[in-house]
């Protein structure tokens, strides 16, 4: 449905390329590309409109009708624009100088604050802070039950006291953190519509009462237009210092993130990429503007894989490579670098879609590495080093120590025999530095 | 359908400007002119209408206009009006009414979608309803994943007065559905409705474990389950067509549930999603109470949405 930004254009310009001179109107139509691609992308309209008049000015100033490769000049500077709007800084949670720390989160039903709050103690934690949660959500049915339950999960205490209103929650936390020498207390609230009056007050009194150093917005990422309005809506009623985006491991584009940060200017501080407690991270300004655009994310790509794969090991398999040589051992070794980089189904959001190629959406399932892994374990030496001797038997065998069949066996073997011979071909083309591209076999 | 109007429109004063509004801030009292378009597009996309229904609907607008000369604004509104339901026409060409159940056996409802979008609130709202109206149902608390979601299902069937059959966190969903289907058909019951975990369409070992908990059932219960809910949050955007087509492909999904449309004057894509999938909108959620749960009235929402149009 969405088609990736990168090869409208390339088309667009291939379609121009014949004209000996690109005019302006033809940037025109490039820039029209980009504005479908942000509004499907779910970035506000107004906000679109907005930062196309700066790209568009941008273009036409710069020399990108006499460019070589005005699809890649217009795209740099559609990317560029995109990062700066985005914020050039990576922003952190502040902590107090004077403890405990007051960390509010708010939001809209269902866009993950309890499950948010959970998984930024246990950050915190990790940082060497002493943290304390607090279940101030009183309305949703079993919403305290929830937060107890993942405060006992990444053993952080809970305050909670049945019958106490928000407010007198909220105080009972700092009690409670005085208590337990607690230097940062979490404020799990209800979920609210912004434009529930009623409730929005109570947020206000809970913070005239306890003040918060960070009142963090936490939104869907799959949030549509009306993210500018909620945003806007709860930063002029409460002091908001920062945003977290939510259910960015889905595929939405998350172009709320552009739409919140230009109307509000607020920084989006963290982002929650899965369902255990352990996916949050850092807000990467850059990455989300790949991400908006459809271009996936390269550069994360090439620094995860540097600071992951041990050098030696690389080193020995590009050796290896180089001699076409390369075994299932050594096979079964790159699986092992590739795995330190994380779940492959993360490291295929971060690639680009290939003009010509979709990305198999949700097709990469990591349990399929697992059952190649399983199957390069239950193999001998000798049959690693060398898979010839692999016959019936010997495969019969492979299968059931795995607990896969023969036919995945052979599946396995096929995929390999298949790099081997990708192997070969790159022989010739030595001389490059680092590691090859890697030929990653479409795996189960 | 006059709750719906009413409560949908109570819903919709309460945000400043919305969609309908808007609308006829724009055109009331003028007479249609070309520069009214740009308007009216930056409306419909703030309403999450999304790029391809934007400009399937402008097109087919213009082309009325020029067939049916229409002058005003009002009549203008009245023509986007109609192109607007005939795209909600879908499903069922006579619409059946929602809480009626068809067949002879007891019935399984399935709450799927992604994380937070209000399934186990949904499947308790609908446990209500549906034992008001005197058929006897049981929850299954098929939502095994998230912290307290079981205890969040049983507090809304104590609300309901029905029985949440469950298992201990981290069960296997599928045992769960299928504990709950056997236990409506031992008892007789009329309708088994199964609350799900949240998951995102793109992880495809979640999808996978969905469709087991429909093998399951089916096998149960041949002809089940009778109805497949998609819960859609309101406030998403064009990722809700993209969640709406994998979940079909996954597990047949039979109708939309548009939850927290009275914290939006939009949810245009129901509109998306009723064009590109011809998934029809069987309720809408429009607060927090069990009552709030309404039967969706193509007519009444599409008033709701352009206001009460004269003439």
């Amino acid at each position: 449905m969405f088609d990736a930004l990168t090869e409208k254009l390339q088309q667009t310009f291939k379609r121009l390329r014949n004209k000996g001179r690109l005019t302006e109107a033809d940037v025109q139509e490039a820039l029209r590309e980009v504005r479908m691609a942000l509004l499907a992308a779910d970035v506000n309209f107004k906000v679109v409109k907005q930062f196309l008049a700066q790209v568009e000015a941008k273009a036409i100033g710069q020399d990108v009708l006499t460019s070589l490769t005005p699809a890649q000049a217009v795209i740099r500077i559609v990317r560029d624009e995109l990062t700066a709007l985005m914020g050039t800084s990576l922003e952190r949670v502040r902590m107090a100088s004077n403890p405990p720390t007051v960390i509010y989160l708010v939001g809209l039903q269902g866009s993950g604050k309890t499950t948010t709050a959970a998984k930024l103690a246990r950050m915190l934690v990790h940082q060497g802070r002493q943290p304390l949660l607090v279940a101030a959500d009183v309305y949703r049915p079993a919403a305290v039950e929830q937060l107890t339950a993942l405060g006992a999960q990444i053993k952080v205490p809970v305050a909670y006291e049945t019958g106490r209103d928000p407010v007198a929650l909220a105080e009972l936390g700092i009690a409670r953190s005085r208590q337990l020498a607690r230097d940062v207390v979490i404020i799990d609230t209800a979920g609210r519509l912004h434009v529930d009056d009623t409730l929005m007050e109570e947020l206000t009194r809970m913070q005239a009462r306890v003040p918060g150093h960070e009142t963090l917005l936490v939104v869907d990422a799959m949030t549509g237009q009306d993210a500018v309005r909620v945003a806007g809506t709860f930063n002029h009623k409460l002091p908001l210092t920062g945003v977290i985006l939510t259910k960015l491991d889905g595929d939405s584009r998350g172009g709320a993130a552009l739409s919140i940060r230009s109307v509000t200017g607020l920084p989006v501080k963290l982002i929650g990429s899965g369902e255990k407690v352990d996916a949050l991270e850092p807000f990467n300004p850059d990455r989300m503007a790949s991400r908006i655009l459809g271009m996936g994310d390269v550069l994360s790509l090439i620094e995860k894989a540097e600071s992951t794969m041990d050098r030696e090991g690389t080193a020995e398999l590009a050796k290896k490579i180089g001699h076409a040589e390369f075994t299932l051992e050594d096979f079964k070794n790159m699986l092992a670098q590739v795995k330190k980089m994380g779940p492959l189904s993360k490291l295929v959001d971060m690639m680009p879609a290939m003009p010509g190629m979709t990305k198999p959406k949700g097709a990469i399932d990591d349990r399929s590495v697992v059952r190649t892994e399983a199957i390069l374990s239950s193999m001998t030496r000798q049959e690693l080093r060398r898979p010839d001797v692999l016959d019936g038997s010997r495969r019969r065998r492979i299968a059931r120590g795995s607990g896969t069949t023969v036919q995945e066996v052979n599946r396995l073997l096929r995929q390999y025999e298949e790099m081997r011979k990708v192997m070969r071909q790159m022989k010739g083309t030595k001389g490059k530095r680092g590691m090859p591209k890697m030929p990653f076999p479409p795996l189960g | 359908m006059a709750g719906f109007w009413e409560r949908l429109k109570n819903g919709m004063t309460r945000t400043r400007s919305g969609f309908g509004d808007r609308i006829r801030g724009l055109v009331m009292g003028r007479e249609w002119s070309e520069d009214l378009w740009d308007e009216l597009e930056a409306i419909l996309y703030e309403a999450d209408l999304g790029p391809e229904v934007v400009e399937i609907l402008l097109g087919r607008l213009r082309s009325r206009l020029r067939h049916e000369r229409a002058r005003t604004a009002e009549e203008v509104l009245t023509v986007l009006r109609t192109v607007m339901a005939e795209m909600l026409a879908v499903g069922d060409t006579e619409r059946r009414d929602p809480y009626q159940l068809t067949s002879d056996g007891p019935e399984v409802w399935m709450l799927v979608g992604v994380n937070g979008t209000g399934k186990t609130t949904t499947a308790g709202k609908l446990a209500r309803q549906m034992s008001q109206r005197g058929h006897r149902v049981v929850l299954g608390a098929g939502d095994t994943f998230r912290a307290a979601a079981i205890e969040q299902l049983q507090e809304w069937g104590i609300r309901a007065g029905v029985e949440v059959v469950h298992q201990s966190p981290g069960a296997d969903p599928a045992a769960v559905a299928f504990d709950t289907v056997r236990a409506a058909g031992a008892r007789h019951l009329d309708l088994a409705l199964i609350d799900t975990a949240g998951r995102l369409h793109n992880k495809a070992h979640l999808m996978e474990e969905l469709k087991k908990v429909v093998r399951v059932i089916r096998r149960e219960n041949p002809g089940a389950p009778h109805e497949v809910l998609l819960v859609i949050d309101a406030t998403t955007g064009q990722n809700g067509l993209t969640q709406a087509a994998v979940f079909t492909e996954a597990v047949q999904v039979t109708g939309i549930v548009l939850t927290k449309l009275d914290g939006t004057a939009k949810g245009g894509v129901a509109l998306a999603i009723a064009h590109h999938l011809q998934l029809p909108i069987r309720f809408v959620g429009v607060g927090e109470s069990a009552d709030d749960l309404l039967v969706f009235d193509p007519d009444s929402y599409l008033q709701a949405i352009l206001g009460e149009l004269h003439g």
